[in-house]
């Protein structure tokens, strides 16, 4: 799994170590591959959606890993906070992540 | 740091709203939290189960029995993320908390359950409910799973950050309850010393803000997480495999069928016949008058033919039951919903669809777990068309009557097995079809999303199926029986009046006969006519009204019937009647659900209509497509 670092709060208690020696790539989360981790950028989606997810914990600067796709390729299955949640591509595409790309 | 993050001081009053005395305990608490299982050990069986006026949300009341305190009344609250009003209930449960929620008497204490397998994120909770400045316990659930599994809280620690006392508990053993019978008691105290207290909490509203308070929180009192459940992992690492997940779904879907049709229906028949027994028993007892045929003909037979499902009912609630509690329910949901998709419905409309193939009561009320309201509509409004068990009566006389035993493929396939088995793919092809109509038109939703959260997998107790069951069979009991003891009623007074009337003559009989024009182009006669009459109640009942109105037993002279059947009515009748009834909303206690589920006879009465229209014409274009081509 790719190691993500981050200097927020969030991410700094449960980070072993920050290294900071690779670049950070934007995308969707609908676009991550299985196994890789993102972090949420911002939220686009309609209110009552958006404001779900939120408070499930799909907040800026959270970390989210793609765990694996449902047998027919969609829904896919996301861990974040150490729980698992299922998504519709639709609705991952409203979440824009940046992934870290090592060198 | 950003704006959002700003904290504002509270003052939390520790005086209980009527002071020194509580009398209503709510529980609060995020989706899978443990809550139902807490609040069923600490009400035990006794426990109402109604809707909250004007919503569809469930309310759950009951006295503190499991603790020893019955003075003292519970009220679960839906599960929640947050306090916000956006959806039905996160409404609901705002209003009860501010003692707005009309018919539901202000809370006087709080007891937050939050999973501590997840406490970083269920502590989000905690902000809100905590400004609201009531006497709060805070119950640590699961606590002995997070320590088995590594996991640490200072549990003194987060009582002094959040200003309130901390327990940690276990709801499937019942360990640490204690806590909560000290806190009721000690805040029940009159003269317990005010002593202000004053914590930090986040500004109101805005989960950003919740969440860095609960980050704060957890690292201050030096919460570790549990490892993450290898075994879940594992588990759907096999569920959820791209070729076994599907195959074991289709198993247990599979497996649904043969529960209910293997073990069901013996246990209904042998049900039936306890019930016929006992009304056979007591009818000598009130004599050969109006009273016994009142008692026993009209009220008990029919009661009886409702009761005869609660086996098949409490059977599919246990199957349910342990699917949903073992957690592969929501993986079942995460395989279906591409298919339900195309039909625009969620993936967890799926389970209701499945069950209303042996009832569609259970099946409506199973459609709970759908969140989207117009979705759960939709899947409320469908889930008649499944070929439930009660049309196998009249299918089976009807085919047996009217379809030769032909073999169509060898051995493997009869003729009528054939028109048994697509008049099971005519049901559910209705559905589909009625569903993606609804969605397009008067159930259109602009977005459905579909989020699902995918708990551990547990092993489900006796103690929770058991009390679903009871549960259960007291909801199917009360709203069916009552209903149904009110029509047959007004049906035997029907069938009774005027007085020493013959059937033909009595006022139902001249109903059958007036609207006999009618459905003489459906190819039914009169009798016909009546049975579809009384079938409104349950459709089984039709052929208990055939029964009667061709002078024989259904029982025991099934033979006859059936011959007398062939001698009234053409093939193109029979199988518009069969047509019929796929089609035709004739039950009432299903009409009572779906008027419970969707709290307005709006639902039910479009649902009553369009089946019906739909029974009609689908009756009719088979009658005459036989009429005029198998001449």
């Amino acid at each position: 799994m790719v190691a993500i670092a981050l200097l927020s709060i969030f991410g700094a208690e449960t980070e072993d170590d920050l290294e900071l020696s690779g670049t950070w790539k934007l995308s969707l989360l609908s676009e991550l591959a299985i196994g890789t981790t993102g972090v949420v950028e911002s939220l686009d989606l309609p209110g009552e959606i958006q404001h779900h997810l939120m408070h499930m914990g799909f907040i800026p600067e959270a970390r989210i890993t793609v765990v694996r796709r449902a047998p027919a390729g969609d829904p896919t299955v996301y861990s974040i906070d150490g729980f698992e949640v299922a998504l519709r591509r639709d609705t991952a595409r409203g979440i824009r992540v940046r992934e870290y790309e090592s060198k | 740091m950003n704006a959002c993050c700003n904290t504002q001081t509270v003052d939390l009053p520790v005086e209980p709203r009527v002071a020194g005395r509580i009398r209503n305990v709510v529980l609060v608490g995020p989706p899978n939290s443990g809550k139902s299982t807490l609040f069923n050990r600490l009400t035990g069986l006794r426990q109402k189960v109604a809707n909250y006026p004007g919503v569809t949300v469930e309310q759950r009341v009951g006295k503190l029995n499991g603790i020893g305190r019955p003075d003292l009344t519970l009220i679960d609250l839906p599960g929640i993320y947050g306090l916000d009003t956006y959806s039905e209930d996160a409404r609901v449960a705002v209003d009860v908390l501010h003692g707005e929620m009309p018919g539901t008497p202000a809370p006087d204490a709080i007891l937050l359950v939050l999973d501590s397998l997840h406490l970083r994120r269920q502590l989000m909770l905690a902000a809100p409910v905590l400004s609201l400045g009531l006497p709060t316990l805070v119950l640590l659930n699961m606590s002995d799973l997070m320590e088995a599994r590594g996991g640490h809280i200072d549990s003194l620690a987060l009582a002094r950050e959040m200003g309130v006392p901390v327990a940690k508990i276990s709801a499937t053993r019942g360990t640490g309850l204690d806590a909560i019978n000290h806190f009721l008691n000690r805040k029940a105290e009159p003269d317990a010393p005010p002593s202000a207290t004053t914590i930090e909490l986040p500004v109101v509203g805005n989960p950003r803000s919740y969440r860095q308070w609960a980050t704060g929180i957890s690292t201050r009192t030096k919460y570790k997480a549990p490892v993450s459940n290898q075994t879940t992992k594992a588990i759907d690492h096999v569920l959820l495999h791209r070729v076994w997940g599907p195959l074991i779904f289709l198993t247990v879907v599979f497996a649904v069928f043969q529960v209910v049709f293997s073990i069901g229906q013996p246990l209904s028949d042998a049900f039936s016949d306890v019930l016929n027994a006992f009304g056979d028993r007591v009818a000598p007892l009130l004599g050969h008058g109006w009273l016994e045929s009142l008692a026993i003909d009209g009220v008990w037979r029919g009661v009886a033919s409702v009761l005869v499902f609660l086996p098949q009912i409490l059977l599919l609630f246990l199957f349910i039951g342990v699917l949903e509690d073992s957690g592969y329910l929501a993986r079942a949901a995460l395989i279906a919903d591409r298919v339900m998709r195309s039909i625009g419905l969620n993936g967890k409309a799926f389970i209701p669809l499945l069950s209303a193939y042996a009832c569609a009561v259970p099946a409506i009320m199973a459609t709970r777990t759908i969140e989207n309201k117009r979705d759960r509509f939709a899947t409320i409004l469908v889930a008649p068309f499944m070929t439930c068990s009660a049309r196998l009566p009249i299918y089976m006389l009807m085919i047996a009557a009217f379809i030769p035993n032909k073999p169509l493929l060898g051995d493997l396939l009869g003729m009528r097995a054939a028109v048994m088995l697509s008049l099971y793919v005519l049901g559910f092809l209705a559905a589909l079809g009625t569903a993606r109509l609804l969605k397009s038109s008067i159930l259109k939703a602009s977005s459905a999303p579909f989020i699902l959260e995918l708990p551990q997998y547990r092993l489900p107790t006796v103690r929770s199926l058991s009390l679903r069951l009871v549960d259960r069979g007291k909801v199917f009991l009360r709203q069916a029986g009552t209903v149904i003891l009110a029509v047959t009623l007004v049906l035997w007074v029907l069938s009774h009046v005027p007085f020493h009337a013959t059937l033909e003559t009595s006022l139902i009989g001249r109903l059958g006969q007036f609207i006999e024009p009618a459905i003489r182009p459906l190819g039914f006669n009169w009798k016909i006519g009546i049975g579809l009459l009384t079938s409104v109640v349950a459709r089984e009942v039709i052929v208990g009204t055939l029964g009667t109105l061709y002078g024989a037993d259904p029982a025991t002279q099934s033979l006859g019937l059936q011959a007398a059947l062939r001698h009234d009515l053409t093939l193109g009748g029979a199988m518009a009647l069969v047509i019929f009834f796929a089609f035709a909303m004739q039950c009432t206690s299903t009409l009572a659900i779906v008027r419970r589920e969707t709290n307005s006879w709006r639902w039910p009465a479009l649902q009553f209509t369009y089946m019906g229209v739909l029974a009609y014409l689908g009756a009719l274009a088979t009658n005459q497509i036989i009429l005029h081509c198998i001449r």
